[in-house]
């Protein structure tokens, strides 16, 4: 529905100080919200990190600071590694990984390790966002979408 | 023109709180918030404020509280500030002053006058945590007697269609385009997993909700919209919908610009057009009219359900209730004073019908006195609160009673009544589909259910507190009442003795 807690509570979850006050008045850097709701006419759509299984970021970048979890499969960036080259955000096919100018890094959507659920999905009021392994086929689903759009949908 | 209307409400935002995250922003639909790039602030227009608190509950920090703006007027028995606003509003707008939701006037509310009994020494309580307490309520005409074969000890009497519910709270009608189909939804699921009944209103049931039709109450209304064969059959019962308790005499207006081509679809009428209920059922001028309809629909349905007749509670209702039964009606609902709306002019909303608890009354008392008692069920509706009114209601004579407000608070509704704007920014009264979006059936359904069965837990103490173990045996049981602060007269209509005695 639109209305940006997922937002909040994301750069909340990803701030030094943990409090929402603390984190959006005074923290400097003020803490980077990984998700991010598209809006268009009647339309919202909360975008972040697919975490996709053939990831084209972790590909493209320069010095190994993206990496893929091996355990959980999910994608992740080294702070200590990430050059602040931008190429993963060129390369990310949902444009869902974003540059913290604050820290000087990239930043993108971690699926907040220690929490049970991510912060957006558990502060969601319309229970809008979920969290589940699909195990789609990423590459496959962006590979007939793109080609879908280059003969105009025939 | 200058508006001479001074805002409602007052907003306070606190500075150090507020982190201009702009949730206020979006989710309010009245445009009382707005963001100031420049300033990087949050402002408010208190001008648009309706005070449903959509942006308070929202605030992550907690920086928004609304409350009335105490602007006063001189102080005037007569001239109360509300009067002053409506002649505001209609000496700038002309027309007939529009609401939604019930009665708020301060008529006295009978249920805050009415006390339950509880058992003391000589007759035990019963703890519905260790005993079997049932709620379980049949709706329709009942027999005048029943036979049972001596062979086999079966029942030889037939019995007419009865409608079996686990609670005895339904839920009363709401048409999709007065709500949205998300609403109609949670409350079909909701009655569904609760085992009572949801009511479709007058629009029709959408395609989506045929599922939960063996839940549904379908209404046969006097604009006729969605009536059609399988209508009628999937339904658990239908209503034949004479009045409304919050608009008794008046028809519905529901504008073409909210009809969009899935409610034209669901009402049978064209799109963008309005879609009219005449004020009368202009086939029903007398009880012989309205027993030809009864019988047209249990014809229609092969007898297989009972036909409700729904009335508001008017001066006559005791006589005309008697004439519905005598028509054929299984089950009379009748709607009180407090009776809710998704639009009323206001002065009928306020100014006419019966409350629900004298209706009750005094239906219940007539037909027992004509013995007819047991040929229809009564449906009570308007304005019932908690489980308390509903107990009370069943001690005054009523088989079950509807709820309207009371199911759409749980799902978010404040009560602003602002309903016939169209711009409910609880996403409840707005067939807007952005604004429906905020209605979400899974966790709609979850929390009316949750409503149920916290009313359900408390009526089951109040009848064990009463030594009851089956709201059966307290239907009609007015004993266990007893009237504060009430005049003889009004004793005398409710049935009840004076606390005390």
């Amino acid at each position: 529905m639109g209305c940006g807690l997922c937002e909040v509570y994301c750069a909340l979850a990803h701030s030094t100080s943990q409090d929402l006050i603390k984190a959006f008045k005074r923290e400097r850097p003020r803490p980077v919200a990984r998700i991010r709701v598209e809006r268009t006419d009647g339309l919202f759509l909360p975008m972040q990190c697919r975490h996709c299984p053939d990831s084209p970021c972790v590909d493209a970048c320069l010095t190994g600071a993206m990496y893929k979890d091996p355990d959980s499969g999910a994608v992740a960036v080294d702070p200590y590694k990430c050059s602040a080259c931008w190429t993963c955000i060129l390369v990310c096919p949902y444009g869902v990984i974003t540059r913290d100018i604050g820290t000087g890094i990239v930043a993108k959507c971690d699926l907040c390790p220690g929490r049970d659920v991510p912060a957006c999905v558990a502060n969601c009021p319309n229970e809008a966002l979920v969290c589940i392994e699909d195990g789609a086929d990423a590459q496959g689903s962006r590979l007939a979408a793109a080609a879908q759009e280059r003969t105009g949908g025939h | 023109m200058k508006t001479y209307l001074p805002p409602r409400f007052v907003i306070d935002r606190y500075a150090e709180r507020c982190i201009a995250c702009q949730v206020c922003v979006r989710q309010c639909s009245f445009d009382a918030h707005a963001y100031d790039g420049e300033d990087d602030e949050i402002r408010s227009y208190e001008k648009n404020c309706v005070g449903c608190h959509r942006c308070s509950v929202f605030c992550p920090t907690q920086a928004l509280n609304i409350r009335l703006n105490p602007l006063s007027y001189r102080p005037n028995v007569n001239w109360q500030p509300e009067f002053i606003e409506d002649i505001i509003r209609q000496s700038e707008g002309g027309g007939v002053l529009l609401t939604g939701m019930g009665n708020d006037k301060p008529y006295r509310v009978y249920w805050d006058h009415l006390l339950l009994n509880a058992s003391q020494v000589t007759n035990p309580s019963i703890d519905p945590l260790r005993e079997p307490m049932e709620l379980k309520t049949f709706l329709g005409r009942k027999p005048d007697r029943v036979e049972l074969d001596p062979a086999s000890l079966s029942l030889k009497t037939q019995l007419a269609p009865q409608v079996a519910i686990d609670v005895p709270v339904l839920f009363s009608a709401m048409s999709y385009g007065a709500i949205n189909l998300n609403v109609q939804e949670s409350l079909a699921r909701a009655a569904t997993e609760a085992g009572t009944l949801f009511n479709v209103g007058e629009g029709g049931l959408h395609q989506t909700l045929y599922k939960y039709a063996n839940n549904a109450i379908v209404q046969v209304a006097s604009g006729r919209f969605g009536v059609h064969p399988e209508y009628l059959d999937v339904a658990r019962f239908i209503e034949i919908k004479i009045g409304q308790g919050a608009k008794p005499g008046i028809g519905g207006h529901l504008p073409g610009g909210k009809v969009s081509e899935d409610v034209a679809e669901t009402r049978m009428i064209p799109a963008g057009t309005d879609a009219l209920s005449p004020a009368p059922q202009h086939d029903i001028y007398s009880i012989e009219d309205l027993a030809q309809l009864i019988y047209a629909l249990k014809e229609a349905t092969n007898y297989t359900k009972p036909v409700c007749v729904k009335i508001a509670a008017v001066h006559n209702s005791a006589a005309i209730a008697s004439g519905m039964v005598r028509a054929g009606a299984d089950i009379i609902a009748l709607d009180g004073l407090r009776g809710s709306t998704g639009a009323a002019p206001k002065m009928i909303r306020d100014n006419v019908g019966i409350p629900i608890e004298l209706a009750i009354a005094s239906v219940d008392t007539r037909l027992r006195e004509e013995g007819i008692r047991n040929q229809a069920s009564i449906i009570a509706a308007g304005g019932f609160r908690n489980s308390a009114d509903v107990v009370k209601a069943i001690a005054l004579g009523a088989d079950a009673v509807y709820i309207g407000t009371a199911a759409l608070i749980a799902l978010g509704c404040t009560v602003c009544q602002q309903c016939p704007t169209g711009k409910c920014a609880w996403g409840i009264a707005t067939t807007d589909p952005i604004l429906s979006k905020r209605v979400n059936p899974d966790i709609g359904a979850r929390r009316v259910v949750n409503l149920l069965r916290g009313w359900s837990l408390e009526i089951k103490e109040m009848l064990g507190g009463m030594g009851i173990n089956a709201l059966e045996s307290l239907r009609g049981n007015r004993l266990h009442l007893r009237g504060v602060d009430l005049t003889d007269g009004e004793l005398d209509v409710l049935g009840v003795r004076l606390a005390g005695r």
